[in-house]
């Protein structure tokens, strides 16, 4: 647990970048620190290695001051992942990552080693590892960066905007491996991210703060979206909250009905149809694309796959899938951008299980609602 | 004048001529070293502080001005040496070196990306230890560079040293002169020449050796 206490930080040219912070960070789970530019995330987050040090108030790291320790000493316990990765240009890959190791005593050889396994951990090829910094991509340097935080296995990682440098196709890629390496490794994450979407998405619990350095609300992110503390964490928070937050409810109330599917490839008639659309599905039931009752006539009869109208996202029914998986917002969004205005629902291997439609999820939705699931 | 060619003078003074070559290169590395080691300190003093940047830097282009002659012929006046101790070229060399290598230095390390020295405070170096095996290794390319610069102008500069008395391949070349040994002369300064290209590729080389991750090409994927 990591508790601020009180903590102000003012820099000596006078500006308060923290203003009496009171807030706790408990073990496990990731706690993400958001707010606008300027509002004393990262000072936040860097009192907590002392890499800066409050002018006011303590802070404690499992109940212990951490004014009591040495601060490198208290650095390699703490994993900290800075925005671009800050590699070590000189030294190769797999030297970057075994640098907490080494200062720790280990010998190279177990160093490298235990480099070599967090580098298989975080999804790095290990060809990369002879390779130096400048040779990756930005996203691969970023993976590299979390491998060197890892590496001592300490409990606590910090992490500035890790994500925020890299293209959004990659940025989803390296949230989906957080979690993933979270729920393996269970450590407590200070995450900071001047992006909302990204705070909701992985945390557990989310600080935001208002310029000045003062926490405006501690939550979690689906009582942010549905009960904004005032008008700053509102208007931050965005317009589409009310969207957002059907991402928090499941969707297991949403009735999945049948769908009508033709096999790519094979031979189709338009009675095959349903409502004059069908999903294209692949050997194994996987959903290729929708062909229309005007699309197939052009078709001679059997089913293209490479002229098919592309679908629009797809709703897992099966919630280990990803973190909007089996929610409301999952399957209305799975209804919304389909062609035939039937969402495919399919289940942890891909295949096709059915559709929901948009009328269904709202339907759900007002059940939950009259139930007291959502929270009001 | 008549300029003799005694070509056997060059065998029979082969001794002469390597005591001469080692006398050179003791007199003209040894200030190079100890203006390196000087350097690094000061420009990283000049890296860190401001104030210590506002006087270093201005300091060193105005020392680098001063021609070499003033500077030897100064030192026994401002060190009460004697007027033929090699102390009074070496200590100019030392001198030069360290003006040619402050700034380098100084902006080298304070080119080091502020991430990267974040990144390395924040895995727990220390700071000397951080200062030793991060910024300084990320320096070694502009060093390098500065050295090979101040290592040739001190070979050529250590044979200026001979008009005030002191030893080296430059006594062979004002005794050639004297004596109208075009041999003595000429093999002086090709020896000076040459001695300098090879320490200039050897540093070049080691310069390489130490700095692999500089010739890596930006951008490659897989
Ligand atoms: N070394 C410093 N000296 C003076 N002021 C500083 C210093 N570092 C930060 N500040 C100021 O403190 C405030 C908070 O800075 P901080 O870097 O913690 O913000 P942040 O929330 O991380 O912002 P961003 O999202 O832009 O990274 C800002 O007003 C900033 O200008
Ligand atoms: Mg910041």
């Amino acid at each position: 647990m990591i508790e601020f206490q009180a903590v102000t930080k003012q820099y000596p040219d006078g500006t308060v970048a923290v203003d009496n912070l009171d807030l706790a960070v408990e073990d496990g789970g990731i706690t993400v620190f958001v707010g606008p530019s300027g509002c004393g995330k990262t000072t936040s987050l860097r009192m907590i290695n002392r890499m800066i040090d409050p002018t006011g108030g303590r802070i404690l790291l499992d109940g212990k001051d951490i004014r009591e320790s040495d601060p490198p000493l208290l650095r390699r316990g703490i994993g900290y992942v800075i925005q671009h990765a800050g590699l070590f240009p000189h030294r190769t890959v797999l030297d970057n990552v075994a640098t907490v190791p080494l200062l720790t005593g280990q010998s190279r050889r177990a160093a490298r080693s235990r480099a070599g396994e967090l580098l298989e951990l975080v999804g790095l090829p290990a060809k990369l590892a002879k390779r130096y910094p400048a040779q990756l991509s930005g996203g691969q340097q970023q993976r590299v960066g979390v491998a060197r935080a890892l590496a001592a296995d300490p409990p606590v990682l910090l992490m500035d905007e890790p994500f925020s440098a890299v293209d959004p196709i990659v940025r989803d890629d390296l949230q989906q491996q957080l979690l993933r390496l979270q729920s393996e490794l269970d450590k407590t994450i200070v995450f900071v991210t001047h992006d909302i979407d990204e705070a909701i998405k992985l945390g557990d619990r989310v600080a935001v703060f208002r310029v000045g350095g003062r926490l405006a609300q501690y939550d979690d992110p689906s009582a942010l979206l549905a009960r904004p503390a005032d008008d700053f964490v509102s208007s931050f928070v965005g317009r589409d909250r009310g969207y957002r937050a059907l991402g928090f409810l499941d969707a297991g109330g949403v009735p999945v009905g049948p769908v009508a599917t033709v096999r790519a490839g094979e031979q189709a008639t338009a009675d095959q149809l349903d409502d004059g659309w069908a999903v294209a599905v692949d050997a194994e039931n996987r959903p290729l694309g929708w062909v229309s009752a005007e699309l197939l006539s052009t078709m001679d009869g059997s089913v293209n796959a490479d002229r098919l109208v592309s679908g629009g996202s797809l709703f897992e029914v099966d919630s280990s899938a990803g973190t909007t998986a089996g929610s409301l917002r999952n399957a209305l969004d799975a209804a919304l951008s389909s062609p035939s205005a039937v969402g495919i629902a399919i289940d942890g291997d891909g295949a096709v299980v059915g559709g929901v439609t948009a009328d269904t999820v709202l339907a759900a939705l007002a059940d939950a609602r009259r139930a007291g699931e959502v929270p009001a | 004048m008549n300029i003799d060619w005694p070509w056997p003078w060059l065998p029979a003074n082969t001794d002469d001529i390597a005591e001469a070559t080692g006398e050179h290169l003791y007199l003209a590395l040894l200030p190079v070293l100890v203006g390196l080691l000087v350097s690094i300190p000061l420009g990283w003093a000049a890296s860190r502080w401001r104030v210590a940047r506002g006087i270093l830097v201005p300091l060193a282009g105005v020392l680098y001005t001063i021609p070499s002659l003033a500077l030897i012929t100064l030192v026994p006046l401002v060190l009460g040496t004697q007027i033929i101790d090699p102390l009074n070229v070496q200590v100019p060399l030392a001198v030069y070196t360290i003006a040619l290598l402050v700034r380098s230095v100084s902006d080298a390390l304070r080119a080091v990306p502020s991430e990267v020295t974040a990144a390395a405070t924040a895995v727990g170096y220390r700071p000397l230890h951080r200062f030793l095996t991060v910024e300084l290794p990320l320096a070694v390319p502009v060093i390098v560079a500065g050295l090979r610069v101040a290592v040739v102008s001190a070979m050529s500069l250590t044979a200026v040293g001979a008009l005030v008395g002191i030893g080296g391949l430059g006594q062979l070349i004002t005794e050639g002169f004297l004596r109208n040994n075009g041999v003595e002369l000429v093999a002086a300064i090709v020896l000076i020449v040459v001695i300098a290209l090879i320490i200039d590729a050897l540093l070049l080389l080691v310069g390489r050796i130490a700095t692999p991750w500089t010739r890596t090409a930006k951008g490659v994927n897989s």
